[in-house]
């Protein structure tokens, strides 16, 4: 009995090890932006270029800002829960349209719907890369002062949204 | 008809060979790039350094560090620049912090569970030999079969 025990109590702290690692996400790489003032940016608006998305307009609320394009697959999944949680109006959700042709992002948001009141144009990447997007879609919270307080790398889910997103807004919203 | 061609063959060549063109104007910053480069990781294919990796995203990088270069930034401060948007991740080697040190010391800890434990079973087993005394008995049922062997072959 006594020889079992120690190459089996190496076993299950092996198996412990080998378990939490497949729970893990590589792909999801802590930020370290989350707690830290939102990257400034200025960029043309989607739907009328002559006019600035930045930031600085929506200081004492909180907002999201989502990093899509009309070339990413995962937007399309994400998308039915983006335009639920705008019609539910609980918190305004920024688009920024990354790395995309002006013309297939107006189709797409045609077609599916557009869930933004405001879109701005990402077209070199360099708002992405102040943001530390890594591929999108990527969902940013930001607060009355303009602090990042939460990323959600990858696409909101509504169980995402319900856990996550709205008890955060809420509790920004009562500060 | 062949020698025509063979002639044909090499005198078009110089033709379309042209010199390769340098990837930028300034071979020096290139140099850095290609330098900083692989000590970061792409984000999109994780096991590929920027400088390896064709993602967008990589290339979007690159361009940012070409730039930084150009404005006579030191090393420091672009790794710097990239740390502060991506983390320690895109660091190839990663800095020895708390949160790392699992990762720095954890191999010498196993080496030395290791080798303790080889050494403490040695030991046993160093012990589990007993000394067994052979008769002469048994020493010339030995030197007999040996014998034997050697016959046979």
């Amino acid at each position: 009995m006594n020889r079992f025990l120690l190459p089996l109590s190496i076993f299950i702290v092996v198996v412990i090890f080998l378990g939490v690692g497949l729970k893990l996400n590589p792909r999801e790489i802590p930020s370290p932006l989350v707690g830290k003032a939102a990257p400034d940016f200025s960029q043309p608006q989607l739907y009328d270029p002559a006019k600035v998305f930045s930031p600085a307009d929506l200081k004492g609320k909180v907002w999201l800002l989502n990093f899509w394009a009309s070339w990413c697959s995962g937007c399309r999944t994400e998308h039915p829960v983006l335009m639920e949680l705008a019609k539910s109006g609980e918190v305004p959700i920024y688009g920024m349209d990354y790395k995309d042709q002006h013309d297939e992002a107006m189709t797409w948001l045609k077609r599916w719907g557009n869930p933004y009141p405001v879109v701005g144009v990402d077209d070199a990447g360099r708002v992405g890369i102040n943001y530390g997007v890594y591929g999108v879609p990527e969902t940013y919270v930001i607060d009355k002062q303009g602090v990042i307080r939460y990323k959600q790398i990858g696409p909101l889910d509504p169980d995402t949204v319900a856990q996550k997103i709205l008890p955060l807004v809420k509790q920004l919203e009562s500060k | 008809m062949k020698w025509l061609m063979l002639i044909a063959l090499l005198w078009s060549g110089p033709a379309w060979a042209g010199e390769a063109r340098p990837l930028a104007d300034d071979p020096a910053a290139e140099a850095r790039l290609k330098h900083l480069a692989v000590e970061l990781r792409c984000l999109v294919c994780q096991n590929q350094t920027l400088a390896d990796s064709n993602a967008p995203l990589a290339e979007d990088l690159r361009r940012e560090v070409r730039e930084m270069i150009a404005k006579d930034m030191s090393d420091k401060d672009i790794i710097d620049f990239l740390v502060a948007r991506y983390g320690d991740f895109v660091l190839y080697r990663p800095p020895l912090k708390a949160t790392t040190t699992l990762l720095w010391v954890g191999p010498f800890v196993l080496l030395t569970v290791g080798a303790t434990a080889l050494i403490i079973t040695l030991r046993r087993r160093a012990h589990k030999v007993v000394d067994v005394p052979v008769t002469d008995e048994e020493h010339r049922r030995v030197e007999q079969l040996l014998a034997e062997g050697g016959k046979r072959s």
